[in-house]
């Protein structure tokens, strides 16, 4: 089972980044590396430090569960176990095993001399959990702005913090990542269902390939970007959706602390317009 | 790190042009001719057009023309035709539906809504018209109808929006203005009104599906660009007949995470993803003020939240307060105590049988 048909000549040593060949070898399916190890002992470590936040919290409802950070008092210090310091201890472990995770990916990569194309784009979201959890606090002053663990309380977190700018929507950097992430659902829909279109035809129909795929997309958009720029841009607008989200959070508060809807005034009192009296808007 | 490719090209292909295929003359009428961009061949495809004009296609782009220039037109109209005003409020600029009275009649005055409902007419007639088009245009070209049924979904949900919930709710007033500002402070105050949209398990689903869809166009392009040196970009090449590339593809997956999928079952997750997005966030509307008024507090009911912390005695109306609000509205005397059950205090536990009926409830009596 833990073989397809086509990987034994595929199964080669060597392309690590560190070890040598002491953890170069598959589990099952699972390639292990040196961060395959880290990868486990990180994972495990913060899964098992959860169930005991749980243990030790008011309840098991798993949509109340909530491991939240240190209290704003302690500042960026470390705080006690059940205060916070759970918490901290648990975003080491993610930290550590989400890079682990993005260098096996080059590993991988390595080994089958495929470019660098995904641990690169798993680290946009790598860098956006960092600014959410290490980067926004430490600018603030406190882990205890970071977002809580916990499947309603993050999401609380998100309204919470939206609602102290009065309207997060008007947040510039906020509506480019929305439209980074509407975007590229709207371009996986196009590219997926034209390569299944393409390729499962009606009944009596010739399987097609790329040049209907480009007229297709021509004839009804005027333009084809074709079979390699839609892996571009899915990928640069992926990465941009993540990289975006970081970046409209980590101005929130260390940036700019007055509602996001006062951010126009500058637009809105340019003297251009503002020297002229109009009616409504300024 | 490869040089090869990776965001831009360094070899582009200016040979002769791609030519269309030949179809039946009905569905043929190719225009604008095609031309190579350098710099469209940067990143993707330097050939721009030929594109196709077709009767759905011409009564699409009238349709959306109509639809831009009511909603424009409007924001012009709105601050007296100043053309500066216009130009700076651009983004402030709206266009609302009618007012709660006036109910789900079609014929309500331009000035009340009236522009409204018919710039939502044109613009949803385009946006069908334009469904037809890819359909038809898939049909004519032999290729199956996929993108046009993740599209259908698209239009599922802006449907749900302006047009079947505010039907179901009895009411314009419920659809989102046009405007590109307020239609966000439309959706901020929804999300208050009726409680928190985050505790809205299908607002839970789209959002899980169009991170989900971000997620994938991720691992996807990056494992096609990653695999590009052996041609990965090929992929229905690699699909009827597999090669290194797609090989090379799944087994950083599988030995990533354990599982794969292949060259053409990616675009099944890819195109599944998208469509749910938008179709999960479509009943997430419907059944909002439809069948659930406070998703927060529906979350409470089904354990989601804890139980909300009852901060404030409960109140009944002074006896002569309730004596007039009676008078003013007898159909109210359903939703208040009798004035006896309120012997002389202000402040007093209500009698449950007799309090307010959850909102509901009370409307259609």
């Amino acid at each position: 089972m833990s073989l397809l048909s086509f990987e034994r000549k595929y199964r080669v040593s060597g392309g690590t980044l560190v070890g040598g060949e002491l953890f170069d070898f598959w589990v099952g399916p699972f390639y292990v590396g040196f961060f395959g190890v880290t990868t486990a002992i990180f994972a495990l470590l913060g899964t098992a430090l959860i169930f005991y936040g749980a243990s030790i919290g008011p309840t098991w409802n798993v949509w109340q569960i909530d491991i939240a950070p240190p209290p704003i008092e302690y500042g960026l210090a470390l705080a006690p176990m059940k205060e916070g310091g759970l918490w901290q201890i648990i975003t080491v472990c993610a930290i550590g095993a989400f890079v682990s995770w993005a260098l096996r990916q080059v590993e991988i990569a390595r080994k089958l001399g495929m470019g660098y194309h995904i641990p690169i784009a798993f680290s946009a979201a790598i860098v956006a959990y960092l600014s959410l959890e290490v980067i926004r606090p430490i600018m603030l002053g406190a882990w205890g702005h970071a977002f809580p663990y916990g499947i309603f309380s993050h999401l609380d977190w998100v309204s919470n913090v939206g609602y102290q700018t009065l309207h997060f929507h008007y947040n510039p950097a906020h509506m480019l990542a929305v439209t980074f992430f509407f975007g590229t659902t709207l371009i996986l829909a196009m590219h997926g269902g034209v390569i299944l279109s393409a390729v499962n035809p009606p009944a009596g129909e010739v399987v097609k390939h790329g040049q209907h795929e480009n007229q297709y997309f021509r004839d009804t958009i005027f333009y084809s970007i074709g079979p390699l720029g839609i892996h571009r841009l899915g990928w640069f607008a992926a990465i941009n959706a993540g990289l975006w989200s970081a970046a409209c959070i980590l101005i929130s508060g260390p940036f700019w602390i007055d509602g996001w809807p006062y951010w126009y005034d500058w637009y809105l009192q340019l003297p251009f317009w503002n020297d002229m009296g109009l009616e409504g808007l300024g | 790190m490869a040089n090869f490719h990776s965001l831009y090209s360094q070899i582009q292909i200016h040979g002769p042009h791609e030519k269309p295929f030949d179809l039946p003359p009905h569905n043929s009428s190719h225009i604008f001719g095609s031309v190579l961009s350098r710099w469209a061949g940067k990143f993707g495809d330097p050939q721009i057009g030929p594109s196709y004009l077709g009767a759905s296609g011409v009564a699409s782009l009238i349709c959306g023309f109509i639809a831009i220039e009511i909603i424009g037109l409007n924001f012009f109209a709105a601050v007296h035709w100043n053309p500066v005003a216009f130009v700076e409020g651009l983004a402030w600029h709206r266009l609302d539906p009618p007012d709660a009275k006036w109910g789900f009649t079609p014929f309500v005055p331009l000035a009340e809504g009236g522009w409204w409902i018919l710039a939502g007419f044109f613009l949803t007639a385009s946006i069908l018209l334009w469904w037809c088009r890819i359909y038809f245009r898939a049909k004519a070209l032999g290729m199956s109808t996929h993108v046009s049924w993740a599209f259908a979904s698209a239009i599922f949900l802006y449907l749900s929006l302006g047009f079947i919930r505010p039907m179901l709710m009895g009411s314009w007033h419920e659809a989102p203005p046009f405007g590109i500002i307020p239609h966000l402070n439309w959706t901020a105050s929804f999300s208050v009104l009726y409680g928190n949209f985050y505790y809205n398990p299908f607002h839970c689903f789209s959002i899980v599906f169009l991170y989900g869809s971000v997620l994938l166009f991720a691992m996807h392009g990056g494992t096609i660009l990653a695999t590009s040196r052996f041609g990965g970009e090929r992929e229905t090449e690699e699909i009827v007949d597999r090669g290194t590339a797609a090989e090379r593809g799944a087994l950083f997956w599988r030995w990533t995470m354990g599982f794969n999928a292949t060259f053409e079952s990616i675009h099944r997750w890819a195109w599944w993803f998208a469509l749910l997005t938008t179709f999960t966030g479509a009943i997430g509307i419907l059944l909002t003020g439809t069948v659930v008024d406070n998703w927060y507090l529906w979350g409470v009911k089904w354990g989601l939240a804890p139980e909300y912390p009852q901060t404030y005695p409960e109140m009944v109306l002074p006896p002569e307060i309730a004596e007039q609000v009676r008078a003013a509205d007898p159909r109210s005397a359903l939703a208040l105590p009798p004035v006896e059950a309120a012997p002389g205090a202000g402040i007093a536990p209500a009698p449950s049988a007799t309090a307010a009926p959850p909102m509901n409830e009370g409307a259609g009596q």
